[in-house]
């Protein structure tokens, strides 16, 4: 007869299976038979966070950082409730969280009972799947389950809940059998044949552009090598989206910047006049394809993704490979090497005109601005952040608005990992805990969360958090005093009705960070920026620092709504050519 | 209906739309058939209707077949989406129009009236395989099995005749021949 264990001794048993180092959670009433098994178990440590969401995201920005699973504990009710923000921001944005939620037990279910609420229900639709564990003896079973959905194919967030009377039932314990298999979702198989057609598009295009996205990331560091390989031996101009960035050098040659709407002159001209565009792990974002009718309307698409659903959603391709792209992008560079070495230089005659054309884009110099003397531009800001922490491997998170924006224009990132940034959901308020989770995943590693006062204030409270953890992340503000990008938008969209966006009352960021027991720096003039960055840097230990920008400031460029790529607005330094450029007038 | 202000892209170009039968072999667990119509209403598809039971007991297989309309990128959508979720097991899709499938939907009419009445209703259901399932002096509960049109065009006709209630299934899908799903 073997042992038996609890419901509690399981879900440790399992953590412990998966190789899981770190949970975030908070506790209440109906998890506590959990928190109580947590003293026994010493290779998890548990990471007591401030409020669910925060939980949540840090959860995530552990995930992305590492390329593990994130795991979650809360209680029911508020506690299950609280996370589902940071449970849909990990579906949208593809990553891969066990969530374990408390319930009230099974005979008080459906009674509205004290901190009852319908977790599964209400989780449904922002997880790839949830569980109510009703049995004992199904827990071992959907605890491997739920990691295993959590992390193949598509990553994404599973919610398993599970009533106190579980957690206190006893049973014996299954390990997770390998060579069993659980009925996998993944339809990655492509073909050699589709391999074939990809080169025979290759070796035709004269304008091509290759645009990526956080597939590549999901697919792990390998992939990314396997995109820089790939993109070298093509010698493809290559873009991103806002999560792709860094699977290819921000610095190389190749690299014609971030797409989308506030994306590059050079790279949405790619996109908009090519001939071919192979899109590896990205998924036709509305923020990146601008107006669909009029969307990059002269190429043949290429679209790699291992979410069969992804295909096609938005965008009709003309070849798709359904598959990891790791894998795909391997067996295609196998292909190329295999045939004969006139490939490449072909390929480099072929590119030569449309690489011209780019080196002509490139000198509109879209990212660019007015700089001052007297305040400190928020671009600046980023840049200054950049050229003094790119000697170290530095993390960076961010909150949702402007400050995201500038952040991904003028940061160069150069290896995956190193961004997370809420992109499909657009979270305010999940950087700063994000922070903490990468800080925790990498305690020798810089990590700065660079913010807006706006957003870091709805997650705030998790600097208590990183004190207690003594977790030395640097809180990046850049403060404008309004929400930006909603001012941005009133100031372009809505004659300057900036109907409360401007926050009136703001605490004073260095004193705020005394009370959290950490340290506060504020940056008032461009003189002082430079120096005060350092000082952050310098200092071991948390830091917020309150850089007070320029608040009329705007994020350019960008495509404003239902227009195609060709049709941006540039910055103040474009005025008088600011409306339709070049080949797109043709086209109004 | 263009809105210059909005942040979002203008909805363009709608194409046809078309009747698809979907079939989909889910597990039989709590929940499952929220999943699936959670689906639909989240994603702002249409459900036409619905019909669901298990088939399998030792499987614990159920199979649901719903009705819906879409343009074919819309279906395909559909298509993917269900595969993906983790209690299905396949999904087969099925043009209306697909003369290889046999659809048929079940609906049981009661008609309250003299005998005359109920003697042109049992003659006007002939075509439909009617069963009568309870008859008294003033009334009569007919089953029929027809296609979906031809109940509507039944429920018309036999108004007059005095048809006061109507129950009626979602349409259930099978293929012609010896061929099965697979």
């Amino acid at each position: 007869m073997s042992k038996l264990y609890s419901g509690a001794e399981i879900v440790f048993k399992c953590l412990e299976d998966q190789d899981v180092k770190f949970i975030f959670g908070y506790p209440g009433g109906a998890v506590l038979p959990i928190y109580d098994e947590l003293k026994n178990h010493s290779t998890i440590k548990h990471i007591l966070v401030r409020h669910e969401q925060g939980a949540g995201h840090a959860a995530e920005g552990y995930a992305r950082s590492s390329g593990k699973p994130g795991v979650v504990l809360v209680t029911s009710g508020p506690g299950a409730t609280n996370v589902v923000t940071a449970l849909t921001d990990a579906y949208m944005d593809s990553v891969p969280l066990v969530c374990i939620s408390g319930q009230v037990p099974t005979h008080l279910i459906g009674t509205d009972a004290f901190q009852e609420c319908d977790t599964t229900g209400i989780t449904r639709p922002c997880t790839k799947h949830n569980w109510l564990v009703k049995d004992i003896k199904d827990l071992s079973k959907i605890l491997h389950e739920a990691f295993k959905v959590a992390t193949t194919g598509r990553p994404g967030p599973v919610l398993v809940d599970i009533p106190k009377d579980i957690q206190f039932a006893k049973t014996n314990y299954f390990k997770q059998k390998k060579e069993k298999k659980i009925k996998e979702k993944v339809h990655n198989r492509f073909f050699e044949k589709e391999i074939d057609s990809l080169i025979e598009l290759i070796s035709k295009a004269k304008k091509p552009v290759v645009y990526s996205g956080g597939g590549v990331i999901n697919s792990g560091p390998k992939a990314s090598e396997a995109l820089r390989e790939f993109v070298r031996l093509i010698g493809f101009p290559i873009t991103s989206t806002l999560q792709g960035l860094g699977a290819f050098p921000g610095d190389d040659n190749q690299f014609i910047g971030m797409l989308g709407m506030h994306g590059t002159y050079e790279a949405n001209n790619a996109m908009h006049d090519c001939d071919l565009l192979i899109n590896i792990g990205a998924r036709f974002d509305d923020r990146i394809t601008g107006k669909i009718d009029e969307f990059s309307p002269k190429s043949k698409k290429v679209h790699i993704d291992i979410d069969p659903s992804s295909i096609n959603k938005i965008i009709k391709v003309d070849l798709a490979i359904v598959g990891d792209v790791n894998e795909v992008l391997k067996a295609t560079i196998k292909k190329i090497n295999k045939k004969q070495n006139g490939f490449k230089n072909s390929n480099k005659q072929n590119t030569s005109k449309w690489w011209e054309q780019i080196q002509k884009w490139r000198l509109k110099n879209s990212l660019g601005f007015i700089n001052s003397d007297q305040t400190i531009k928020p671009q600046h800001a980023v840049q200054r952040l950049y050229e003094l922490t790119k000697k170290q491997d530095t993390f960076i998170t961010t909150e949702v608005g402007q400050h995201q924006m500038w952040a991904a224009q003028h940061y160069k990132f150069n290896k995956p990992n190193r961004w997370m940034t809420s992109g499909g959901l657009g979270t305010m308020g999940y950087g700063l805990p994000a922070a903490v989770g990468v800080q925790i995943a990498h305690p020798d590693k810089l990590v700065i969360d660079i913010a807006g006062e706006a957003s870091v204030l709805m997650t705030m409270q998790e600097m208590s958090t990183a004190v207690q953890y003594n977790l030395p992340i640097k809180i990046f503000v850049l403060n404008n005093q309004y929400m930006g990008m909603v001012r941005q938008w009133q100031e372009l969209l809505h004659e300057k009705n900036y109907s409360e966006s401007y926050s009136e009352a703001l605490p004073d960021f260095v004193k705020l960070a005394e009370a959290y027991g950490c340290k506060g720096i504020k940056a008032n003039n461009p003189n002082e920026l430079d120096s005060k960055i350092k000082e952050m840097i310098d200092h071991n230990g948390p830091v917020i620092f309150d850089c007070q920008v320029d608040p009329n400031e705007n994020c350019f460029p960008m495509i404003p709504s239902g227009k195609p790529h060709n049709q941006m607005i540039l910055g103040p330094n474009d005025k008088e050519e600011n409306k339709i450029t070049g080949k797109g007038k043709a086209l109004v | 209906m263009a809105n210059p202000k909005s942040a979002y892209s203008i909805p363009t170009k709608i194409g046809k739309f078309d009747t698809h039968i979907f079939v989909v072999w889910v597990d039989n667990e709590a929940g499952v058939l929220a999943r699936v119509v959670g689906l639909f209403s989240g994603r702002g598809y249409n459900i036409e209707s619905l019909a669901v039971a298990e088939v399998d007991a030792t499987k614990n297989i159920s199979r649901i077949t719903i009705v819906t309309t879409g343009t074919p990128q819309v279906i395909d959508q559909i298509k993917l989406q269900l595969k993906k979720l983790v209690p299905v097991h396949k999904v087969a899709d099925f043009k209306r129009e697909d003369k290889n499938v046999i659809f048929k939907e079940m609906a049981l009419l009661k008609v309250v009236g003299n005998k005359k009445k109920i003697e042109k209703t049992l003659k006007a259901c002939k075509s439909f395989n009617p069963v009568i399932l309870d008859k008294t002096k003033q009334s009569v509960v007919i089953q029929i099995t027809a296609l979906r049109r031809e109940i509507d065009k039944m429920s018309k006709k036999l108004k007059p005749l005095g048809l006061t209630s109507t129950s009626r299934t979602g349409a259930i899908a099978m293929t012609r021949g010896a061929e099965v799903f697979k």
